[in-house]
């Protein structure tokens, strides 16, 4: 496969800083939109990218309805599929707000969706931590090739790739700046599971 | 990190800080309505003890379920020590049975190291405390409960205990703990000191990387933590002090001289306690006293290392946590 | 049939000129060059080293009691194998050689054996207990003519037993062989005392141990006028001791033995039991120490303290391995490692503290003799450019607990003549 490819000099971005924003306020309106007010939405955000995007999602909805809304993280590392298949992963934070998630409606977001099998985990994760309303999935890109039957509720870009395709979000409280990229992957995908582990950080 | 945690000084820094930090993650886990994680599912621990230790192992046993490890307790205790094919023969029989991780207990210092090196068994082996060799887990428990005490929780993350003055005061010769304290705390960047009276401090001691001193007085106001070593009875008997009394006199914390520690400074202790010889009651009970905190810690300490050794398909490599940094 | 002749032709004998040996049945008929004898096979042994053949004061040949780790005949098989023509076999067997019955029963055996003489050392006291001196001068008058008596395992610790000890066996020439150990300071004791041990967590063995007693013995020797013989010394403090006796003219032997000349704590760290002996591994510092007083002469002599064990014994944690190591199938190597190599000895002085030293105090007749014309024809031939592995598959004794395993150690015993008769013939047993 092209593993001699630098996949970051062959990137080309699919969102810029405005793109990210404004899809970001968007969502914001249909989480007010579709739980009618977002009264006792609790946003999930998912290591590492996810929890800064919950945390942006929080301010736009603070702005529109004018509450703030509990944001949290959700680290899926130890509901894994994949353990077995790599090195022991360092562990990221679980915060659930102070009120917890029972009855609740949480909606978890991540930078992007693949294969579903991170969702898969999440949802497993959710189960030991409490009894939501109701749960849904808000990502920034959706690329496709899902190997679950799961899909998001709201999503910034749809984006149709090739499993030798990468994408790479990128944000400024991480990266020090916003943008979605498209490139080659560095290696071949592995065997038919979750992509994700086999890129570096903040590449899906 | 390596496959097997078999002594406190084969920890590197950054090792023994993604232990504290993962173990930090772990007690969240003790806050949930189920306090369970399917991480070690299909995984299969034994605790393999040839030394009583109920503290010990059921603390383990706690950290294998709440990771969903199945878990076969075997206690060696009575089975022949003094004839040595009873390691071998057993850990030939654990690995024909097809075990993941060994936990192990033993009265003879090394028996986990030959455990891991002698090619008797694939598994990983973690040592639960060795003669008066290692207890690297108490070691790390004990760190844990420092850095939470005097760094702070969250502030406490990804940081070591550099410039922390800590105190271990006791029988230093026969203990496992001093000696993997002694090495993870150095490592972590502490300055220790031990006291003891001279007989109960090792010979070769001059090599550790530590202070030592016989005056318990002159060391516990420049003291942010003093660790008190349980003192047993029968080492009067040895002449290795001459009573009780004596002995708790020059070298037992009592109310006086926790007054005389600095306001921040914790008192810690391994258990279990003899009241009335290294402490007393009313030091033990104290709100300074970390004595329950350091059991509770424990068990997320060793929920940390079983992740990380059995985690993954090999142990955690300690780069991992920069890549995905928080 | 004809007198067997063996010429042994361009050895360089105790490492001088090279020379040619003819032995004539069990004597050396001829030294000199140019020999020729048409009916004698002949050794090629150019460049090879001729030394008297070797004695080892301390060995274990564990039978009777312990014939799953050694019996006289593996155990002579091995002290063939590395050069030896004599054997003092140690007493602290099961029953233990504490009686005229037991040590006769073990010279008979070696006797049988035919590869190597067997001198049973006696029991000093009975059941090796230290209490009650075992009759040491029935077993001098018996067959087995013991002169040397050591309680090897354990110390003689109390004062007055080995006082009398010391005295006893003056009537009869002989030597008590002191295992220098207090008992007290080394109750637990797994390694070295010292900073490995305090990492490591395993009970020490202090030299002051084995000092205290080479101390109170040296001094109990002059008191009384009688010779003691230390056992396989291992300390700095007990060489100074040594040292300063000798200078006293108090009539004190020592042994050394090959592992003390090499190996030091250090290696417990691996925790592999097959380092653990007793007296254990010391330190660098000790080890130099231990170099120079052989060289010097303040140590008399090396005696291996071959101590076989089986398998399982030594295939366990540290607490609960034996302790000791085998060594007779080594120690001529280790010896030229430690000793030849290091420029501190020429093999004239290895044939002194191998063949005639230990021969000396042992009062082994026929032994440490020299190589000349008319001599009991008890011979080692050594290849001194040899480089080898050592492989414990290929060791005679029954046992494997070396040391040494895949370790390069220089020097090979190529040939072992037993009163003219080939007990070892280009490194294969007869």
């Amino acid at each position: 496969m092209d593993a001699t490819t630098p996949h970051a000099d062959a990137a080309r971005p699919v969102l810029e800083g405005p793109d990210i924003a404004r899809v970001l306020t968007r969502i914001a309106h249909e989480i007010v939109e579709r739980a009618k007010g977002a009264d006792d939405v609790v946003l999930l955000g998912i290591p590492t990218r996810g929890v800064f995007l919950a945390r942006r999602l929080a301010e736009k909805l603070q702005q529109i309805t004018g509450r703030a809304i509990p944001v949290g993280s959700l680290d899926i590392t130890m509901y894994r599929d994949d353990l077995r298949l790599r090195p022991a992963r360092a562990l990221a934070r679980t915060e659930i707000p102070g009120d917890g998630l029972d009855g609740r409606l949480v909606v978890l977001v991540d930078d992007v969706l693949f294969s579903g099998r991170t969702i898969r985990a999440a949802l497993d994760a959710l189960g030991d931590l409490g009894r939501p309303r109701a749960v849904q999935l808000a990502v920034l890109v959706d690329r496709g090739h899902r190997e679950l039957p799961i899909r998001a509720d709201y999503v910034g870009k749809n984006l149709p790739t090739s499993l030798r395709e990468a994408v790479k979000v990128q944000l400024t409280e991480e990266d020090g700046r916003d943008a979605v990229l498209l490139g080659l992957r560095e290696t071949a995908p592995a065997d038919g599971g979750d992509h994700r582990p086999a890129a570096p950080a903040g590449e899906r | 990190m390596m496959r097997h945690l078999i002594s406190a000084a084969d920890l590197t820094r950054d090792e023994a800080v993604l232990i504290l930090d993962t173990a930090e993650e772990m007690a969240r886990v003790a806050d949930r309505p189920i306090k369970k994680l399917p991480t070690l599912r299909g995984r299969t621990v034994v605790n393999l003890f040839f030394e009583d230790s109920t503290r010990t192992r059921i603390s383990f046993e706690a950290a294998e379920k709440r990771l969903s490890a199945d878990v076969i307790n075997f206690s060696a205790k009575g089975s022949s020590v003094s004839k040595g094919e009873s390691l071998k023969d057993t850990a030939q029989t654990l690995e024909a049975m097809g075990v993941d991780a060994v936990v192990i207990r033993h009265g003879a210092s090394g028996a986990p190291y030959r455990l891991a090196t002698s090619g008797w068994i694939d598994a990983a082996v973690i040592n639960a405390g060795d003669g008066t060799h290692q207890h690297p887990t108490q070691a790390l428990l004990d760190a844990f409960t420092m850095r939470r005490r005097l760094v702070g929780r969250d502030t406490g993350l990804g940081r070591d205990l550099a410039g922390k003055r800590i105190t271990i005061v006791g029988d230093v010769l026969h203990s496992r703990v001093a000696r993997s304290n002694v090495d993870l705390l150095h490592t972590l960047g502490a300055e220790v000191t031990l006291v003891a009276p001279p007989t109960l401090v090792p010979v070769g001691v001059t090599s550790w990387p530590c202070e030592v001193s016989y005056d318990l007085d002159a060391v516990l106001p420049k003291s942010d933590a003093v660790m008190m070593l349980r003192v047993q009875r029968e080492r009067m008997n040895a002449a290795f002090f001459p009573t009780e009394r004596e002995y708790s006199r020059r070298y037992g914390l009592d109310g006086d001289r926790l007054a005389r520690m600095p306001e921040h400074a914790v008192v810690m202790h391994p258990g279990p306690m003899v009241r009335g010889m290294e402490i007393t009651a009313e030091v033990a009970d104290s709100p300074r006293c970390t004595v329950i905190e350091q059991v509770a810690n424990g068990v997320s300490i060793r929920m940390a290392v079983l992740y990380l050794l059995l985690g993954g398909n090999e142990p955690a490599t300690t780069h991992a946590r920069t890549e995905e940094s928080k | 049939m004809s007198m067997n002749k063996i010429l042994i032709r361009g050895a360089r004998v105790l490492g001088g000129e090279a020379q040619d040996v003819l032995i004539e049945g069990e004597t050396i008929a001829a030294t000199g060059t140019g020999l020729t004898d048409p009916d004698a096979t002949v050794v090629p042994a150019e460049g090879q080293i001729l030394l008297p053949g070797l004695v080892d004061l301390h060995t274990h040949l564990r039978e009777p009691g312990r014939e799953d780790s050694e019996t006289v005949l593996t155990g002579t098989r091995a002290a063939a194998s590395g050069g030896f023509t004599s054997v003092f076999a140690m007493a602290n067997t099961f029953p233990v050689a504490d009686t005229a019955g037991v040590v006769e029963q073990v010279y008979r055996l070696g006797q049988e054996s035919g590869y190597c003489d067997v001198q049973p050392i006696g029991a000093v006291t009975v059941g090796l207990e230290g209490t009650q001196l075992a009759e040491l001068g029935a077993m001098h008058e018996s067959a087995a003519g013991v002169t040397v008596f050591s309680d090897d395992g354990k110390c003689v610790h109390d004062a007055v037993i080995m006082r009398r000890a010391l005295e006893y066996v003056k009537a009869f020439g002989g030597v008590v062989a002191q295992h220098a150990q207090e008992p007290r300071l080394t109750e637990g004791a797994q390694m070295n005392e010292g900073t490995v041990s305090a990492e490591l967590g395993l009970g020490g063995w202090p030299a002051v141990a084995e000092e205290s007693i080479v101390a109170r013995d040296v001094l109990l020797a002059e008191h009384v006028g009688s010779r003691v013989h230390i056992c396989h010394l291992s300390t700095a403090g007990s060489v100074e001791i040594v040292r300063w006796a000798k200078s006293r003219g108090i009539d004190v032997t020592a042994e050394v033995t090959p592992h003390h000349l090499l190996l030091t704590d250090e290696l417990v760290r691996s925790y592999d039991p097959v380092y653990k002996v007793n007296p254990p591994l010391r330190t660098e510092r000790d080890v130099r120490a231990l170099r120079e007083a052989l060289a010097d002469g303040t140590i008399d002599i090396v005696a291996t303290d071959h101590a076989p064990h089986p398998h399982e014994d030594k295939d366990c944690e540290w607490a609960a391995a034996a302790m000791g190591m085998v060594g007779l199938e080594t120690a001529l190597s280790v010896v030229q490692r430690t000793m030849v190599e290091t420029g501190l000895l020429d093999w004239a002085g290895v044939a002194d503290r191998m063949s005639f030293a230990p021969a000396r105090i042992g009062r082994a007749t026929g032994h440490g003799r020299p190589v000349s014309a008319g001599e009991p024809a008890n011979l080692t031939l050594v290849d001194p450019a040899y480089r080898g592995t050592v492989d414990p598959a290929g060791f005679a004794s029954r046992s494997r607990n070396t040391p040494y395993r895949g370790r390069e150690l220089p020097g090979r015993v190529t040939h072992t003549f037993l009163r003219g008769r080939a007990t070892l013939m280009d490194g294969k047993l007869a």
